[in-house]
């Protein structure tokens, strides 16, 4: 950051000429555009919001000016030259550092090393360790970070390791710095700290680009923002000329109708003298989850909200015995013994729908067929295979009930959307006939018009009975489907509510805590 | 053999059962990862041909066939069933390196326990070597799938225990030396007939048949194909990932077990150092030449079948034309390259079209 | 992989402590482990054998092994990436033949030399290549350069070659005197700068720390613009070039060339990498243990031949063992790391 002579923001901000302009942009994986001309300008000295929806396209954006992908078709100009990046290192070379929203560094060198690596300092031949640890002792301490460099990376927490990706990417004498959600797992402090370092880099004249789906940061950071669907460009505004629930409307647009029409659920049929279907008690594990107890009843939803990290998923996993609990019992009907795996708990008839698609339910290279009926085979066993009329039943009965596309059984799983991935692991589950469904980020990173599908499903299975055990990030969703909420926060149960007239600025007053965080807003 | 083995097959039939048979077969081979290694066995046969236009001529001789085919089935016998077991091994997404040493066990075991016997020329004698060596490997093969499935040891690192120590150990129960034995029914496993055919290759088969039949009329080759391409979406789908890695190094151990009785018939003696020695390679060979990939996944038996025969025909093609028998690496390595170039979707992709992504399929899936 | 405590609190303090009291020694607990066996061995070989103490025993362990040691850098150069080099048995054996037979021809051993350099890192760059960029298994691309390998050697000899050359005998045959009486050779001189060289590329270079990068994440590598391609093409180039180095050793050790020398020799290479404390998934380990992993496989063979009722298997039988308790205590410790 030694950089020279400090120009007034407001001179600098959208008055100069754009250091890079992204025109026209359109690229496609096998056929089904990603991005679809779609233009983008930074200007030297401003913070540069890209905003959009999971799946909305802008990493595949921030990849396309990084080398990473090669784009189909467009252009990117770098101070009115138009330039073609063919690799990260090439885009580096010119001025670009990006942090990746994944932590793109590596585990088992020093911090130091991840820190400097590509530009570290020499002597005699070699790498200066001295020189280098010292040199990124400073740019740590400038962020406010205190971590040793010479110790290894993968020894520190997450926050942390992320805390030194951004280190890496600001300390880079760089004219663009490209910033993919950064903020995902810090604190209130460590996010101001970076602002502040944002800031300044800003009135140094670099372009930043921010992406980040707090809206609240987007807002208090930003000074321009360009707003994608659905890898289309939506529109570009000036953050003071905008608000946040307008900005939600070009992310969502005309389709949130389409969301709106799901009446909500009433959970006037759900019998609570009964007894629960799903009964956890002092539920925990060392590290992961503290002591937690969770009535599920029949027919009913329960929607789990929190931060990422506030233990909703280490619940899920342990209610479904992916993980083992320490610490607790779990009751299923009036079984009290201890789930000791998945299978286990498939025999009580619970079922477990994964957030982590791609690694944790897709069978990539399998049909959509076997995909469908892998669970139940794997309940049958291996000598006992589904008979083939049964086999063609099932899966044409629910291809046709979840709108499966293409509705085609020997499809192979890879060549599916992320929508329709979702809905044949989601029949994967209903095939099996559970009890208790318990549902992680069922709908994250998925079309829209699936997403309403696969609320309605939700909603239809509780009345037909089942217990639906439903966690999303996105509250709105979470409220609109549960009969009761449970609000988890620093691996911790912090409340349950009934969900009679409970708004998303009463969930996020009790996700945010006493003055952990700024004033909630409701969008 | 059997006519719908391979999930090819499978869904060409499914697809395609209005069809006439031409017209099925047609839609089979275009689709079939099969076309490369049958066209690749089909011209070494070619070769042998023009170099001996009798190469493909069989003789009876005592009601027993004899010729150059008859030998390659017979020859390729242990490398088959050692690669079924492979098959297995490999869809899981691992590695058997120890069937060399296995086979070598195997021998040594079964010649031991031949010598040690007060009838050593019984019948019964050699059923029980021949069982007891088959119980020993399926041990073995057991504790490589401890190793993997319980202690979750990379396959190839897990399995190159055994192959280290595994010669050791048959030396030791050989104690160091050849072991001799005379009794014709354990030459039977190697060169003994039934209905003129080389009883070997009849076993090979037969077991061919079994893991066929096992792996596409249960849910088994499914399920290991899940494990192999996912294990951890295996799990949480209910699917006993343990049970079936356990599986298949058994299977493995068991088919090493076989090929090893069947080599150490063949010079009725067990050689503790050179019983299978390298075969752990050529059956590696023979699968990734059928086009199973060594990412797991997606396997084909009848693919093992024509990569065991086309390896078999490349030596036999190399004494044919008369070159010195150990040339025959070279020309393994050169189809090796061929075989993995042509199944390299970027090499493909470099003939074709430009690539997309440039960082590969790890960061378009991040 | 979900991690236990994203948003763990009060990062400066613990981070300290973890590092104070935990990383270093972790890093370096295989090396250390691998040092105690080999001390170990060696007391307990003292204790039981006389002569055993004998500094000498210790070089004679160098002069035996020195080709393996060479052969054992190159392994964990690929090892660290994550990949494996199974060729390099049949490349030291190529080594062997083209040395023999061009020496047999009159070449000035030099120029053998060279040229069987050459063909070593030749082999080891396409099959670089063949990885990197038909993303060709490490394991199969290198099962195709041991059958080429040891195909070219019976193509170019048939039986065993001895070599004549003067120069080159005179060399094989020099000892170096040391204080006390005792001596060394000049390829344990050859294969320790090796070591050295290696470990400083590995430690002190751009090129060896993404050779760790690599390991640790190919793609996380690549996006910090580290010459990924280059590197870990580089590395099997490495890789042949220490084979054909250790063919090298080997032929001064033989003094002849043969198509079936070191057989299997590449297993023995991997089981030293693995004892020496590098993790097979890559990015761990260094070089220095690599050649601990040697010294240790050599010494249980000095066992063997110091005891005399030993058969010659239970060398065999021993190394298995060892590969794995440490293979399993390797896991043990990757599986509590977060």
């Amino acid at each position: 950051m030694t950089q020279m002579d400090t120009e007034s923001p407001a001179v600098a901000r959208g008055t100069s000429d754009p250091v890079i302009e992204m025109r026209g942009i359109s690229i496609a994986f096998g056929g089904v555009p990603a991005l679809d001309d779609v233009d983008l300008r930074l200007f030297p000295g401003e913070v540069h919001a890209l905003m959009g929806e999971n799946g909305a396209g802008k990493s595949t954006m921030i990849k396309a000016l990084t080398g990473v992908y090669s784009i189909d078709s467009g252009t990117v100009v770098l101070d009115g030259e138009e330039q073609q990046f063919s690799s990260p290192a090439a885009s580096q070379a010119a001025g670009i550092s990006t942090v990746y929203q994944e932590i793109n560094l590596v585990p088992n060198l020093t911090v130091a090393e991840n820190m400097l690596l590509g530009r570290e300092p020499r002597r005699r031949g070699g790498i200066d360790f001295k020189a280098m640890n010292r040199q990124a002792a400073a740019s740590l301490e400038r962020l406010g970070i205190s971590v040793d460099p010479a110790s290894e990376l993968g020894s520190h927490p997450i926050a942390v390791q992320q805390l030194v990706a951004i280190a890496r990417g600001v300390d880079v004498d760089a004219r663009v710095l490209i910033l993919d959600e950064p903020t995902s797992s810090l604190d209130a402090d460590e996010v101001e700290m970076l602002f502040s370092v944002m800031r300044t880099l800003r009135d140094h004249g670099v372009a930043i680009v921010f992406v980040s789906h707090f809206l609240d940061q987007v807002f208090e950071i930003s000074d321009r923002m360009t707003v994608l669907r659905n890898g289309r460009l939506v529109g570009e505004v000036l953050t003071e000329e905008t608000t946040q629930l307008e900005v939600v409307r070009m992310m969502i647009g005309h389709e949130l109708a389409a969301l709106e029409r799901l009446e909500s659920a009433s959970g006037a049929g759900v019998d609570r003298s009964a007894r629960p279907v799903l009964k956890a008690l002092g539920l925990g594990r060392k590290g992961s989850l503290e002591a937690t107890d969770l009535d599920v009843y029949e027919g009913e939803v329960v929607g789990i909200a929190g931060l990422l990290g506030s233990g909703r998923t280490e619940l899920a996993r342990l209610l479904f015995g992916a993980d083992t609990a320490d610490h607790g019992s779990l009751q299923v009907e009036d079984d009290r013994s201890h789930l000791r795996s998945p299978r286990h708990a498939i025999q009580r008839k619970l079922a477990f729908s994964s957030e982590n698609r791609r690694a944790e339910g897709v069978i990539e290279d399998l049909t959509l067929a076997d995909n469908m009926l892998l669970a139940l085979q794997a309940r049958r066993g291996w000598m006992r295979p589904i008979p083939a009329a049964m086999r063609t039943r099932l899966v044409r009965q629910y291809i046709e009930a979840l709108d499966i596309r293409p509705p085609d059984p020997n499809a192979l799983m890879r060549n599916l959307s992320g929508g329709n991935q979702q809905k044949v692991l989601l029949a994967r589950w209903l095939i099996t006939e559970p009890q208790v469904l318990i549902l992680d980020e069922p709908t994250r990173g998925i079309d829209i018009g699936a997403k309403a599908q696969i609320q309605q499903l939700v909603a239809d299975l509780a009345q037909q009975g089942v217990a639906v055990v439903f966690i999303s990030a996105e509250l709105e969703e979470v409220l609109r489907l549960s009969d009761r909420v449970v609000v988890m926060r620093d691996r911790e149960k912090v409340a349950e509510r009934l969900n009679d007239d409970l708004t998303v600025a009463d969930v996020l007053e009790i996700i945010a805590g006493s003055a952990r965080q700024e004033e909630p807003s409701d969008a | 053999m059997p006519e719908t083995l391979t999930p090819e097959r499978q869904e060409a039939t499914a697809s395609h059962a209005g069809a006439g048979p031409a017209a099925r077969l047609a839609a089979r081979l275009s689709g079939s990862t099969l076309v490369w290694p049958v066209l690749a066995l089909a011209a070494l046969v070619v070769v042998n041909l023009v170099v001996h236009p009798d190469f493909l001529s069989v003789r009876v001789q005592d009601g027993d066939l004899y010729g150059n085919v008859i030998d390659i089935l017979r020859n390729a016998a242990p490398v088959l069933l050692i690669g079924l077991g492979m098959t297995l091994v490999i869809a899981t997404r691992g590695i058997d390196l120890s069937v060399g040493a296995v086979a070598a066990i195997a021998g040594a075991v079964a010649c031991v326990s031949i010598t040690g016997s007060s009838h050593e020329s019984a019948l019964s004698t050699a059923v029980v070597a021949s069982s007891l060596a088959l119980a020993t490997c399926i041990a073995l093969g057991l504790w490589n799938g401890f190793l993997v499935a319980v202690l979750g040891i990379q396959p190839i690192i897990a399995t190159l225990v055994l192959m280290t120590a595994g010669r050791g150990i048959a030396m030791l129960i050989t104690g160091g030396q050849i072991t001799l034995v005379h009794n014709t029914h354990f030459d039977f496993l190697s060169s003994g007939f039934v209905l003129a055919l080389p009883f070997a290759i009849l076993l090979a088969l037969a077991l061919f048949a079994i893991t066929g039949l096992l792996a596409r009329r249960t849910a088994l080759g499914m399920l290991i194909e899940a494990v192999g391409i996912n294990p951890e979406a295996s799990r949480l789908a209910g699917v006993r990932a343990r049970t079936i890695l356990w599986t298949v190094y058994a299977f493995s151990g068991l088919c090493a077990g076989l090929a090893g009785l069947m080599i150490s018939a063949n010079t009725s003696a067990a050689d503790a150092n050179n019983n299978g020695l390298w075969i752990e390679l050529d059956a590696i060979l023979a699968v990734v030449i059928g086009g199973t990939s060594l990412a797991g996944g997606r396997f084909s038996l009848v693919g093992t079948l024509v990569g065991a025969l086309f390896i078999q025909t490349l030596k036999t093609t190399i004494n044919v034309i008369g070159i010195p028998s150990e040339m025959n690496y070279l020309f393994k390595a050169i189809a090796v390259v061929a075989v993995c170039l042509l199944q390299s979707p970027k090499a493909r992709a470099l003939l074709t079209v430009r690539r997309r992504a440039r960082v590969g399929t790890k960061a378009v899936a991040a | 992989m979900t991690t236990a405590d994203p948003l763990a609190p009060a990062v400066a303090g613990s981070a300290w402590d973890r590092l104070r009291g935990f990383a270093p020694p972790s890093r370096f607990l295989p090396v250390i482990t691998t040092f105690a066996l080999l001390v170990g061995m060696f007391g307990a070989g003292a204790v039981r054998y006389p002569g055993f103490s004998d500094p000498q025993v210790v070089l004679n362990l160098f002069i035996d092994n020195s080709f393996l040691i060479v052969l054992a850098v190159g392994m964990t150069f690929v090892i660290l990436t994550g990949g494996i080099d199974l060729s390099v048995g049949s490349v030291v054996a190529l080594s062997t033949v083209v040395a023999a037979r061009t020496m047999e021809a009159g070449w000035p051993p030099l120029v053998s030399c060279v040229l069987v350099i050459l063909i070593g890192c030749t082999l080891g760059l396409l099959m670089g290549l063949a990885i990197h960029y038909f993303d060709v298994q490490p394991f199969i691309a290198t099962l195709a350069g041991l059958f080429f390998a040891r195909g070219l050697c019976f193509l170019l000899a048939g039986r065993p070659l001895p070599i004549h050359n003067k120069s080159f005998s005179g060399f094989a045959e020099a000892s170096i005197s040391l204080p006390g009486g005792y001596y060394t050779t000049w390829a344990v001189v050859i294969a320790l700068l090796i070591v050295a060289v290696a470990a400083f590329v590995l430690h002190r270079t751009l090129v060896g720390r993404t050779v760790y990068a690599i390991g640790g994440n190919e793609t996380s590598a690549l996006l910090m613009g580290l010459p990924v391609a280059r590197v870990k093409v580089g590395v099997y180039v490495v890789s042949g070039l220490c084979s054909a180095l250790a063919g090298l050793l080997f032929s001064l050790y033989m003094l002849s060339g043969y198509s079936l020398h070191a057989v299997g020799m590449e297993l023995d290479a991997i089981a030293a990498v693995v004892i020496g404390g590098t993790l097979l998934t890559g990015g761990r380990g260094f070089v220095v243990g690599s050649v601990l992993g040697v010294l240790v496989l050599g010494t249980i063979q000095t066992f063997i031949s110091f005891d005399g009722t030993l058969s010659s298997w239970w060398t065999k039988i021993a190394i298995g063992v060892l590969l794995l308790a440490f293979v399993v205590v390797q896991r043990l410790v990757v599986r509590r790391q977060p």
